[in-house]
């Protein structure tokens, strides 16, 4: 019988052992945990403050034009819809500032990586009594209660 | 003859003379981050929080505050550190996901760019204000400008 050449060994479903690939990434140490969605979390509220932060310049610049240019556009600010922007901005400042502080931790602090996932919990916990604290505060100032 | 170098010897270092850059970058985003928490937070409730919140900032509110040293210094460090740290941390996504090296240095020289002009505008705009600029109706006026 002559040499079985590659192109029908590759044919014949029994010659080779399949080997399928697993249906998602299988899991690593890092992937898909606290550790990935505190850093996929930081960068994206990064992102927003940081293009918050090039048109809060501008507008505050506008002091320097007129009182009644900067009052104009301020106003803006004290709608319903532009009160809800301020209570995600804080809420993104406010994960983006205690999970930097985590950060610090896990590069100087001796035992900061072996409790990187604790301490993202606990920033969780402190974000969450940080929202506690503000947002009823805010609505009432955006929404007119308490007043 | 040539001589093998023996096994598990550092690395050669070349081209790595002057300013390591990145790790003072690296340290600054870890020393303005710790700042700006007390910076932001100390803002936000000023602005946000205390007595009316939102609803009490008008031209009188801020030039209230910008006629005072300790604002002027309050606000000219949170400009600097922090448009300093978004950028820097812009940068970091930028090298991370642009490939194309037309579209990053397109990318890079727009955040430097933009971070001077605002740099030099936002400075400008602290150090230069008038609280109490002529000819404006005395009701935007913060409280102790004179009554013309």
């Amino acid at each position: 019988m002559p040499d079985k050449s590659a192109g029908s060994l590759a044919a014949d479903p029994l010659a080779l052992p399949k080997i399928r690939p697993p249906k998602r990434p299988a899991g690593t140490l890092y992937r898909g945990r606290e550790g990935m969605w505190s850093w996929v979390l930081h960068r994206i509220t990064g992102v927003a403050i940081y293009f918050f932060l090039l048109v809060h310049i501008l507008d505050t610049a506008l002091v320097r034009v007129s009182p009644e240019a900067y009052n104009a556009v301020i106003n803006t600010y004290k709608t319903p819809i532009m009160g809800l922007g301020e209570t995600a901005l804080v809420a993104a400042i406010g994960l983006h500032a205690l999970n930097g502080l985590r950060i610090i931790l896990i590069d100087f602090w001796s035992v900061g990586t072996k409790h990187q996932r604790l301490m993202f919990y606990i920033v969780i916990a402190l974000w969450v009594v940080l929202l506690i604290a503000f947002v009823p505060r805010q609505f009432m100032h955006i929404f007119g209660g308490g007043e | 003859m040539s001589v093998i170098e023996a096994p598990r010897s550092a690395a050669p270092r070349k081209g790595r003379r002057g300013i390591n850059w990145e790790k003072w970058g690296w340290i600054y985003m870890r020393a303005s981050g710790v700042v700006l928490v007390v910076l932001i937070f100390g803002h936000l409730f000023v602005n946000l929080v205390a007595g009316e919140g939102v609803n009490a900032i008008d031209f009188a509110f801020v030039a209230g505050k910008l006629a005072d040293p300790f604002w002027i210094v309050w606000d000219t460090l949170l400009l600097w550190l922090a448009l300093i740290h978004g950028a820097n941390g812009m940068r970091t996504l930028v090298n991370d996901y642009a490939n194309n090296r037309l579209v990053r240095r397109i990318l890079l020289g727009a955040l430097a760019a933009s971070t001077a002009i605002l740099l030099i505008l936002g400075t400008l705009v602290i150090y230069t204000f008038d609280p109490c600029p002529a000819g404006s109706p005395a009701d935007l006026l913060p409280s102790f400008c004179p009554v013309p």
